[in-house]
């Protein structure tokens, strides 16, 4: 009985754990191998160029100053919205997470209409200092990371108010009574309490900023960071120094996840979800009306990206050009849209080959998350890794090794040539999205009595019927969530696809940024906010589904 | 604000080991919106002295607890400390030591960081708090437990550790939450004595919650009864017991049933299936003679049951038996729907059996609706 469920067990597991290693790892180890297809060759050009030397330090600072940034908005923040009462809460709270419906690119060119050089903050102060020239430039370490701290503080926005949520408030309750003062509480208790919270969002902003292309590719200005580095040398034909610099990129992303680990090492708690703790009313006048105009001023900054961009999507391509807003408006940009086959073209792309990817994703994540959850056998720790890896590696590595591998027919060497075809950028997306699918399948299965499996087979219920009536259902809430935020990002993917996309199959993000470069605002601002609407709809489709299933 | 304490907390030169006198509250208040938790409650709690507040949940008995730590404000009223109000002290001002009711360890802290933390509040040295928290752990049973992760505890340990942490800061007054609910029976009966007896030692006024009337009866000097916010009795175990103030005290206090009676002053009759009895009863001080409608507490060993069918006795039939140590209890069901429990010595009657159950001599407790 228990060697025959082990070798069930297997059998499932084998053609999963083929797949992913098939198409995770090793296209990695393709790359890594090509890096030293001359020996150290190409590592002696890499270490011998200044322009790969300056790469590697700018990404790693960009990484740290993002991490740094986007904790100084997300802590306090959290803080702010989740201790305290104040006029504007609600709205702030509501408007908080924005930045993340926003699809990377988008965010960017939102940014370029109001904080470029002739973008509209810009203008406006400009000309109330009654300047000659624009007062600042976008460009540089500096604008890429005020882009990333927009989008990214989220991340510790929410892990840090989870954290808060679930804190438990006798704890604090408990110092104060011991004679810890409000600095006491805050450094000794709530703080280091914190800190798993602190961590985790800190190492997801990392990884984020060392993968991010939009921002250094749209802003950069001649600043080079690894991720674009990798792209310059697979366009110049240097395929060998890409392979190099996309080892050290993902090598570099190893280093801050090993590294985060060491840092968060001595944690042995988890907080109890008891909470329960009041927000405190401000009452002293001065600061509440203080409270009142900060956060009049954050939802300002955080809707207006939105706004620019639903403004600029109807505004006349060409016609926007030393204004401080656009003069001319248009339904044109939609219109050609709707009715241009080749405008058209990229949202089919982009929404059939994200939903091709979700599906797979839904299909290997189940089995995955299953026989992770609950199923005891050998192999699970290697499958608990396989699914985990690409969140490690970097978008641009993960497309590049995809680029390496699936170049030609060669059935020897377990080669399909898929680049160049449809079919390359779907298999790229559903890389990406393994981790965040399998760990919320994972999720929801975790929740689920063990002993429900054992007693639906006690009752003479045969493996496929448990599987379909008992451990699918307990997975749903799993499967729906992931598969949105799956379908979400793949919708909206720019990394991956710079790197592979063709014309036939390019999806709305390199068709954005094609308008850009004809200067087209109109039209790139147009495709903007389809794609918004684009997640909209899936996240409504998906909330009515679940709605409807629960 | 180095956080350091003011004076109040402060206790070094204490001589006389009551710290500063009783806690007292006087007439507190709390609502809630429209939800009144709290409604005019006032008592004592002398140095030394240990009393409980003990009701069901939602009977106010935390909210009490927490304005007396200092949590919440009461909307009216006050709270005293030897005299000297203190109802706006904040909670790290009071000095008090308090017990949660999980315990509230800090879980990134070491067990001997969670004891000292309220001497690193107070700006003790290093070397000095550590001493001190050693010592502490010692005086509840847990020498050389001090480097070990809270995570590592039992329940039991873990309270230990929670009351050496309100200990070691030398206390004014010593607040606990539910401390013995967490606990399993035969640990909660072995703490109940261990509790008692530390609390006595330290000598401050100890005020501590329960929902569970036996732990208040092994533990407490005195009982503060809580009813739905109101305030309904303060008395030793034995007054509680023997001379309830209410029909609520007496049905908290549980172990007999009420039945009405006929109040004649230092009697009363009851009367069960056309079975008249006059009772001897004791009356709650302040409560008028002759009431109009009253009720008797009939124990268990103020009861005797009787197979044979005596003239004035209650007739009735044993829906339950059961051993309960040195003696078996009797569930009989008597008419009128009444039914009582009656303890005996012989275990020979038996479930269905008919039997008549007569009152001994009593006094019984008489209590007003």
């Amino acid at each position: 009985m228990k060697a025959a469920s082990r070798r069930q067990s297997w059998l499932i597991a084998l053609p999963v754990m083929a797949l992913l290693l098939w198409t995770v790892v090793y296209p990695n180890v393709a790359v890594i191998a090509g890096s030293f297809e001359n020996g150290l060759g190409h590592w002696r050009e890499f270490a011998a160029s200044p322009a790969d030397r300056e790469a590697l330090w700018t990404s790693l600072v960009i990484s740290v100053a993002s991490v740094f940034a986007s904790l100084a908005i997300g802590v306090p923040l959290a803080f702010l919205l989740g201790r305290f009462e104040f006029p504007g809460r609600r709205l702030l709270r509501a408007v908080a997470t924005l930045p993340a419906a926003l699809p990377p690119l988008v965010g960017v060119i939102a940014f370029l209409f109001l904080y470029g050089e002739s973008g509209l903050v810009t203008r406006v102060v400009q000309r109330a200092l009654g300047m000659a020239e624009a007062p600042w430039r976008l460009k540089g370490v500096g604008a890429i990371v005020f882009v990333h701290a927009y989008t990214m503080y989220v991340y510790v926005f929410l892990f840090v108010s989870a954290g808060l949520e679930r804190f438990d408030a006798t704890l604090d309750e408990a110092a104060s009574g011991l004679g810890a003062n409000t600095w006491q509480r805050l450094r000794r208790v709530t703080l280091p309490l914190l800190m798993p919270a602190v961590a985790g969002s800190a190492l997801l902003v990392f990884m984020n900023a060392l993968g991010s292309f939009s921002a250094p590719y749209v802003f950069g200005g001649g600043l080079r960071v690894l991720s674009t580095q990798i792209l310059a040398s697979k366009i110049n034909g240097a395929m060998g120094l890409a392979y190099v610099e996309t080892t050290v990129l993902a090598l570099s992303a190893v280093a801050g996840l090993v590294l985060f680990r060491w840092l968060d090492r001595k944690r042995r708690y988890t907080l109890a979800s008891k909470g329960g703790r009041s927000r405190r009313t401000i009452r002293s006048r001065r600061i509440q009306i203080l409270t009142t105009v900060a956060s009049a001023v954050i939802v300002v900054a955080l809707v207006l990206p939105h706004l620019m961009v639903i403004l600029v999507s109807f505004a006349r391509d060409g016609a926007w050009t030393t204004q401080v807003l656009p003069p001319e408006y248009t339904f044109e940009n939609y219109r050609r849209l709707f009715t241009e086959a080749e405008l058209w073209k990229p949202i089919t792309n982009s929404v059939s080959m994200a939903l091709i990817a979700t599906a797979a994703n839904l299909v290997v994540c189940f089995i995955a998350g299953y026989l992770i959850v609950l199923r005891k056998f050998g192999g699970r720790g290697l499958l608990e890794l396989l699914v985990a890896l690409p969140w490690a590696i970097p978008a641009t590595a993960i497309a590049l090794g995809l680029a390496a591998t699936f170049n030609r027919n060669d059935l020897l060497s377990g080669r399909v040539l898929l680049v160049g075809t449809f079919w390359i950028l779907p298999l790229a997306y559903f890389i990406r999205d393994i981790p965040l699918v399998a760990s919320a399948v994972e999720s929801s299965l975790r929740q689920m009595d063990a002993s429900l499996e054992d007693a639906a087979r006690g009752l003479g219920a045969s493996w496929m019927m448990t599987l379909r009536r008992v451990v699918l259902p307990a997975a749903r809430p799993g499967l729906v969530a992931g598969g949105l935020l799956a379908a979400v990002t793949a919708v909206g993917e720019f990394v991956a696809s710079v790197v592979l996309y063709t014309h036939s199959n390019r999806p709305i993000s390199m068709e954005i940024l094609a308008q850009l470069r004809a200067l087209a605002f109109g039209t790139a601002a147009a495709y903007s906010v389809l794609l918004i609407f684009l997640v909209l709809l899936m996240t409504l489709a998906a909330r009515s589904f679940e709605e409807r299933l629960a | 604000m180095t956080g350091a304490p003011d004076g109040l907390a402060r206790s070094e030169n204490r001589d006389d080991k009551g710290g500063r006198g009783p806690l007292a509250l006087n007439g507190v208040t709390r609502r809630f919106g429209e939800f009144t938790a709290v409604d005019n409650v006032s008592f004592e709690v002398g140095p030394g002295e240990l009393l409980a507040l003990v009701g069901a949940s939602g009977s106010g008995k935390t909210t009490t607890l927490r304005m007396a730590a200092g949590y919440e404000a009461p909307d009216s009223g006050t709270v005293t400390l030897g005299g000297k109000d203190i109802t706006r002290v904040p909670p790290e001002r009071r000095g008090f030591g308090m017990v949660f009711q999980h315990y509230a360890l800090f879980p990134h802290m070491p067990v001997e960081d969670n004891v000292a933390f309220g001497l690193e509040a107070r700006g003790v040295s290093k070397v000095d708090r550590l001493v001190k928290a050693r010592a502490a752990l010692a005086s509840v049973g847990l020498e050389g437990a001090g480097g070990r992760p809270i995570q590592s505890l039992s329940g039991g340990e873990q309270q230990r550790v929670a009351l050496a942490r309100a200990l070691v800061i030398e206390p004014q007054a010593l607040l606990l939450d539910e401390p013995l609910s967490n606990l399993d029976p035969t640990l909660r009966h072995a703490m109940r004595d261990d509790l008692r007896a530390m609390l006595r030692r330290v000598g401050v006024p100890a005020l501590f919650v329960t929902h569970d009337q036996e732990d208040a009866f092994a533990v407490a000097d005195r009982i503060a009864l809580l009813k739905k916010g109101k305030l309904l009795q303060v008395g030793t175990p034995e007054e509680l017991y023997n001379a309830p103030l209410s029909r609520e005290v007496a049905a908290f206090i549980g172990r007999g049933s009420i039945v009405p009676a006929i109040d004649k002053g230092s009697t009363a009759t009851v009367t069960i299936g056309g079975v008249a009895r006059d009772l001897n009863v004791t009356r709650p001080k302040g409560v008028a003679p002759h009431l109009e409608t009253a009720f008797v507490v009939l124990r268990p060993d103020a009861l005797e049951l009787s197979r044979s069918a005596g003239v004035l006795a209650w007739r009735g039939r044993i829906a339950n038996r059961r051993f309960a140590g040195g003696v078996i209890v009797y569930r009989v069901q008597l008419a009128d729907g009444i039914s009582v429990d009656v303890e005996s010595l012989s275990g020979e009657a038996h479930e269905d059996d008919n039997v008549s159950i007569s009152p001994l001599k009593g006094p019984f407790p008489l209590v007003p609706a």
